[in-house]
């Protein structure tokens, strides 16, 4: 029988993943890969307490997220677009610009 | 009986006419001249002519004095200010004066000034002049009194400055207006403090003349107004009539004043605002008897200035400057009838020193217009050349020096019998000043009028509009002194003083005759006396170093040192320290704070997780 | 007409309608736009004048009232109205603005741009003053400050000494807009805490006042939101020593903005504090007022003392306008009637003077290209007009009897010389000091030779181009000569005004005996 812990459980490691992703990782695709990474497991635990409490919004949630996140991946990618093109670069500590 | 209407209207002519033309001149068109000369001439006449029907009926007994028209100029609860005309037998005799000495020389201007490209401002401001003098003599209370004497101040200022051009005279414009400010610095705190004192009531506080005259028997009484209250106003005020009637120390603008075209010196430097001081005094002479201390001041202010002015239109060259030294003395006459308790004796020399005063000012403003020069060493023998300008001259420096049966020696031997009366020291003084004023008078005769003629004068006489006034004042001031100015005023002229007559005749002889050995005779060199006197010659000719303390006290402590060390203290303390100071601290966070901002993502984001458990952590525990 | 039409709101929207037309006229056609300002003010001109002759002086309090609920939760609502002090000033306001959009003929680049800032700048100031709402108050408030930068940034000038700029056209935008939002913030806590304390639930300020009058707030609460409210407005009245950004802020200004900068803009800190401060805290008023009658004095002396040592025109006018306003507050500080007549009275005749000075110096800046006192003179020549208005601005601020100022100050040295004698007596000192730097001025401008290089100086030749100046003048003389109505019209709700205030030795006694909590 898979619990609500187990999904939970799941959602948490897919979360780290994405999160440890995200501090170790330099190249900004993998980075943004790494955010839907931490969005999906956010979405997880949102379906998995739908699920166990009955109440369907948590589902609707998901929608926006998936909605929040696809934008937010075409913002990410034209950025990263951008760079490869500008500053021959993927690597996001090469990109310091905004810094004192 | 006349009563109502018509006085009213009189009255309400008397003073706003002048107003009119003024209003008139600018509005109708500054470039006609004929016109805003008719304006002017016509603003002043009118007002000349209710003076003289008011006069009438006065001594026909037709009508009561004193009278009083009014309107509420300001009017709350708890302060009431009427603007309003006040007439009694003091008020119409200096409208007399105002209108009629100032008629002539209305007209006497247009000659003067006939080719003057400022013509229709010279005679705007000429009328404005009018309705404030008219303002400070026919006021009912103390605020209008102020509003004309600051008023005469301005056109005073304007009219001395008329060539602006000329730095000389705009910069005696600015000091006689600034002059005259400091004065009445003292001279508004007086009034405050006789409003603030004129009632125990904030609400019936007050400023008019008869109710605070009637008040302040009882003000007194009740300890309300204390004597040191009294005392301290009543030399406040006098304050004002330092500047305004130029006694000493704050003398010095009247002589720069010169700078201005010569009927104005005629009309504001001798014969009207100037003497508007003395008038003041004379109109709240009630307020001053209560105070015998305030009193023997003013005597002894009148009796300096009598004196020391008098010794330095001894050694001036300029013909307009002798003049006004001359009318310095003599207003500290007047001043000093008025403080030895004889107000009477003080209007009586202020209007017979009005007409010859006047007609000596007009006569050298001839003199001016017809030889474009105004010192006396590079003028002589007019006597010949400008023969009416030069008879009227000699009426009026007759009349000066108190000439008996002239104006001049009834109303002058008045105020040294009330010195033989109360003060033996002042009476000397008073009676070496005559001395000196046929000295000085004498000198300026003998030298511009008698004599040869210096090469490349050309002197002609000047055209009749300007001889008819000389004429008209030249008659004033030969019967002036039997007009029973005194007895009209209320205080019939005293017995006549044998003894003081004659001291005064003998100074006067003494005077004039030391005058015409040195310069006429040239018995005595003027230069040896010089010579002999060094010091004396330095200090006269140096004018008492008045100006030069003056000048530096201005440029030096008040300009450099104060305004100065206000201006720094701006610059460098309250911008460069606090206002900067602190833009410059909050630069300084900024600069420590912005240390934060890496530029490194995962660098934020480890804080932001940081941040995030720490929430959760607090969350936890609440 | 009351009934029919809301004449507060078209008043006050009139010169913002004009903004938005503006913004469609094309950029080439300056020609249009300067007359859809003219006709923006002429219209809230009119309707001021209106308005101080129909106030109705016998009911008194605020009339034209317009009320419009927003949001009622938090009880704000687009509530206007005037009573008579607040109808003196939108009359000034009028005046400067009118003037104001004449004198900018002299404006020559982006015209379309410049004139949507100033009618937006001219619309947050008749806002204020007809506000009868915190949140709106303080929204118009700092629609008056913002337009400034770019009006001073884009059309300014840099302050120069000897010909080396001492401080540029940028740098004042900035400092003013900075300085002035910090005072708005300071004051904004001060609202939103009292707000907040009163427990009223409602940005109204007549229902406030109506609430704070049955419910009064703490007197020691009172005595920490006041200072908070005053010295917030006070900058911009300004209060010394908030002073310093006006004068570099009027000297890099193009002068019609100096015009209404110094003529209203300064005054909204003095009706701030009289309307919201003194009005809502009456106790906290009476405490702290003491301290504003001392600092004000240093307004009066020290800011003269200041201009005296001034050598550009402008600053010398702005450091006047910060003594001058030392009397306005002495006025106000003084809690008599007689005093606070004579500070609004004095916040219009020197409203006006200021304005005629400023628009003086532009055009002899315009027509010389300098400003410096010891490069000009003699301008008399060739300027008679202008120099003409420069003698009697001169005159009018050094309160020559015939003008506003001279009854204004009377007024406020009479109403403060029972409970302040001293600073009455340096009043009247002050007096002094400004008829010296301000006849130093003319004799240095307008008197004396002409240079060679200005014998082409242009005077204002057309009756349209004298105008403004005329106008001025003339409100001036009329003022000065008949004060009666005006005064009248003030004091019918400055009396009351006064009378609610409690007598300075009660509420000391209220202090010390409430020192336990209530």
């Amino acid at each position: 029988m898979i619990t609500l812990t187990h999904y939970l459980v799941l959602s948490a490691l897919l979360f780290t993943i994405g999160l440890a992703g995200i501090m170790t990782r330099r190249n900004v695709i993998l980075i943004l890969l790494c955010v839907e990474l931490m969005f999906n497991a956010a979405n997880l635990a949102f379906v998995a307490f739908a699920k166990s409490l009955g109440d369907p919004s948590g589902q609707v949630i998901v929608f926006f997220v998936i909605t929040v996140a696809a934008a937010e991946v075409t913002v990410g990618l034209a950025i990263a677009i951008l760079m490869a093109r500008r500053l021959s670069t993927l690597n996001a500590d090469e990109v310091s610009l905004l810094k004192w | 009986m006349v009563t109502g209407f018509p006085v009213a209207l009189a009255a309400w002519t008397l003073l706003l006419a002048p107003l009119a033309a003024a209003a008139g001149i600018p509005l109708l068109g500054l470039h006609r001249k004929r016109l805003s000369a008719s304006l002017a001439i016509g603003g002043l006449l009118v007002p000349f002519a209710c003076a003289c029907w008011l006069l009438l009926h006065t001594l026909q007994g037709s009508l009561h004095l004193p009278l009083e028209v009014k309107v509420s100029w300001l009017l709350l609860p708890d302060l009431a200010i009427p603007f309003g005309v006040l007439i009694d037998p003091l008020s119409l005799l200096m409208s007399l004066i105002v209108t009629g000495v100032g008629s002539a020389i209305f007209i006497y201007s247009t000659g003067y000034m006939a080719h003057d490209s400022g013509y229709s401002r010279y005679f705007t401001m000429l009328s404005l002049f009018a309705f404030s003098m008219l303002t400070i003599v026919l006021a009912n209370n103390w605020l209008e009194l102020f509003i004309g004497w600051e008023l005469v101040g301005f056109c005073s200022y304007a009219l001395i400055g008329h060539w602006f051009e000329k730095p000389q005279a705009a910069d005696a414009g600015k000091k006689a207006f600034l002059v005259n400010r400091v004065a009445d610095f003292g001279f508004m705190l007086g009034i405050l403090a006789l409003w603030a004192h004129s009632s125990p009531l904030a609400a019936e506080r007050t400023l008019n003349y008869q109710l605070l005259q009637t008040r302040l028997p009882s003000l007194l009484q009740s300890g309300w107004l204390s004597h040191e209250t009294l005392v301290l106003t009543g030399l406040l005020i006098f304050c004002g009539v330092l500047g305004k009637s130029a006694q000493m120390p704050l003398h010095v603008w009247l002589p720069d004043a010169m700078e201005g075209p010569t009927p104005v010196s005629a009309l504001i430097h001798a014969a009207t605002m100037v003497a508007a001081g003395v008038y003041m005094l004379c109109r709240n002479f009630w307020l001053f008897q209560g105070a015998p201390a305030v009193l023997e001041t003013i005597a002894w202010v009148g009796g300096a200035t009598a004196f020391f002015s008098a010794a330095l239109a001894v050694v001036e060259p300029d013909l307009k400057r002798i003049l006004a030294y001359s009318t310095l003395s003599q207003l500290g006459y007047m001043v000093m009838a008025v403080g030895l308790g004889g107000h009477v004796a003080g209007m009586y020399h202020l209007t017979t020193h009005a007409f010859f005063k006047a007609l000596l000012f007009l006569a050298a403003g001839s003199v001016i217009h017809g030889t474009r020069r105004q010192n006396i060493r590079e003028l002589g023998g007019l006597r010949r050349s400008m023969p009416w300008t030069s008879a009227t001259f000699f009426i009026g420096a007759l009349a000066l020096c108190g000439f008996p049966a002239l104006s001049g020696f009834f109303s002058k031997d008045e105020i040294l019998v009330l010195a033989h009366e109360h003060n033996a020291l002042l009476y000397w003084i008073g009676s070496v000043t005559a001395g000196l004023t046929a000295f000085y008078a004498t000198r300026a005769w003998c030298v511009a009028f008698l004599g040869q003629a210096p090469e490349h004068l050309h002197a002609h006489e000047s055209p009749p509009v300007m001889l008819i006034p000389l004429v008209l004042l030249s008659v004033l001031s030969i019967v002036g002194g039997y007009l029973g100015i005194p007895a009209f005023l209320g205080e019939p002229a005293g017995a006549f003083h044998w003894d003081v007559a004659a001291t005064s005749l003998a100074a006067i002889a003494t005077g004039a005759g030391l005058a015409w050995l040195i310069y006429r005779r040239k018995a005595i060199a003027a230069e040896a006396i010089a010579r002999r006197c060094a010091w004396l010659h330095r200090l006269l000719v140096n004018r008492y170093f008045f100006d030069d303390v003056y000048t530096w006290y201005v440029e030096q402590v008040q300009q450099r040192l104060i305004a100065g060390a206000c201006a720094l203290f701006e610059r460098f303390i309250i911008i460069g320290l606090a206002v900067n100071g602190l833009a410059w601290l909050t630069q300084l966070a900024g600069r420590a704070i912005r240390r934060v901002q890496t530029g490194r993502v995962q660098g934020y984001v480890l804080g932001f997780c940081c941040g995030i458990i720490a929430l959760l952590y607090l969350a936890g525990r609440f | 007409m009351p009934t029919v039409v809301p004449v507060l709101a078209v008043l006050l929207l009139a010169p913002a309608l004009g903004a938005v037309l503006l913004c469609a006229v094309p950029a080439s056609r300056a020609d249009w736009a300067r007359r859809i300002a003219v006709a923006a003010t002429s219209v809230s001109l009119a309707l001021a004048v209106w308005i101080v002759f129909d106030y109705d002086r016998a009911t008194g309090g605020y009339q034209y009232e317009v009320l419009i609920p927003w949001v009622r939760p938090l009880g704000i609502g687009f509530h206007l109205g005037v009573d008579g002090m607040s109808a003196v000033l939108v009359l000034l306001h009028a005046l400067c603005s009118f003037t104001g959009v004449l004198i900018s003929y002299a404006i020559k680049e982006r015209v379309k741009e410049y004139y949507i800032f100033y009618l937006l700048l001219i619309t947050g100031v008749f806002g204020v003053f007809t506000s009868l709402d915190l949140f709106f108050f303080y929204f118009f408030y700092e629609m008056a400050v913002i337009p400034m930068y770019p009006l001073i940034g884009i059309w300014g000038s840099d302050v120069k000494e000897h010909g080396v700029v001492r401080f540029s056209k940028e740098y004042a935008a900035m400092k003013l807009t900075i300085y002035l939002t910090a005072g708005a913030v300071l004051a904004l806590t001060g609202l939103l805490w009292l707000y907040v304390s009163s427990g009223a639930g409602t940005f109204d300020v007549v229902a406030l006042q109506h609430h704070l009058s049955a419910f009064p707030l703490d007197a020691r609460r009172q005595a920490m939101i006041f200072p908070l409210l005053a010295v917030g407005f006070g900058v911009i009245a300004p209060l010394w020593p908030f002073h310093s950004w006006s004068p570099i802020g009027h000297a890099a200004a193009p002068s019609a903005v100096s015009m209404l900068h110094a003529g209203v803009l300064m005054k909204l800190g003095s009706y701030a504090i009289i309307r919201l401060a003194m009005g809502l805290l009456p106790d906290g008023a009476v405490m702290w007022l003491p301290w504003v009658a001392a600092l004000c004095t240093m307004n009066i002396i020290y800011g003269g003392l200041v201009a005296m040592a001034q050598k550009d025109l402008k600053l010398i006018i702005g450091y006047s306008s910060s003594s001058h306003m030392g009397y306005v507050l002495l006025g106000i500080a003084a809690l008599t009637p007689l005093a606070l007549d004579g500070a609004v009275l004095l916040m219009f005749a020197h409203g006006l003077m200021t304005a005629l000075a400023f628009a003086l110096v532009g055009h002899v800046y315009d027509e010389t290209h300098t400003r410096y006192l010891p490069e000009l003179g003699g301008l008399g020549k060739s300027l008679p007009f202008i120099a003409t208005c420069g003698v009697i601005a001169a005159m009018a601020s050094s309160s020559l009897p015939g003008f506003g100022n001279f009854v204004a100050e009377l007024l406020v040295i009479l109403g403060s010389w029972d409970r302040y004698p001293l600073q009455a007596i340096l009043a009247v000192l002050g007096i002094v000091i400004t008829s010296v730097y301000m006849l130093r001025m003319v004799r240095g401008t307008f008197f004396g030779t002409l240079p060679q290089t200005f014998t082409h100086a242009q005077d204002a030749q057309t009756f349209f181009a004298r105008l403004p100046y005329l106008v001025l003048v003339a409100v001036l003389l009329l003022v000065g000569c008949w004060p009666r109505p005006l005064i009248r019209l003030i004091d019918v709700s400055a009396r009351p005004f006064i009378s609610t205030f409690a007598h300075p030795e009660a509420i000391r006694m209220a202090t010390t005996t409430s020192s336990q909590p209530r």
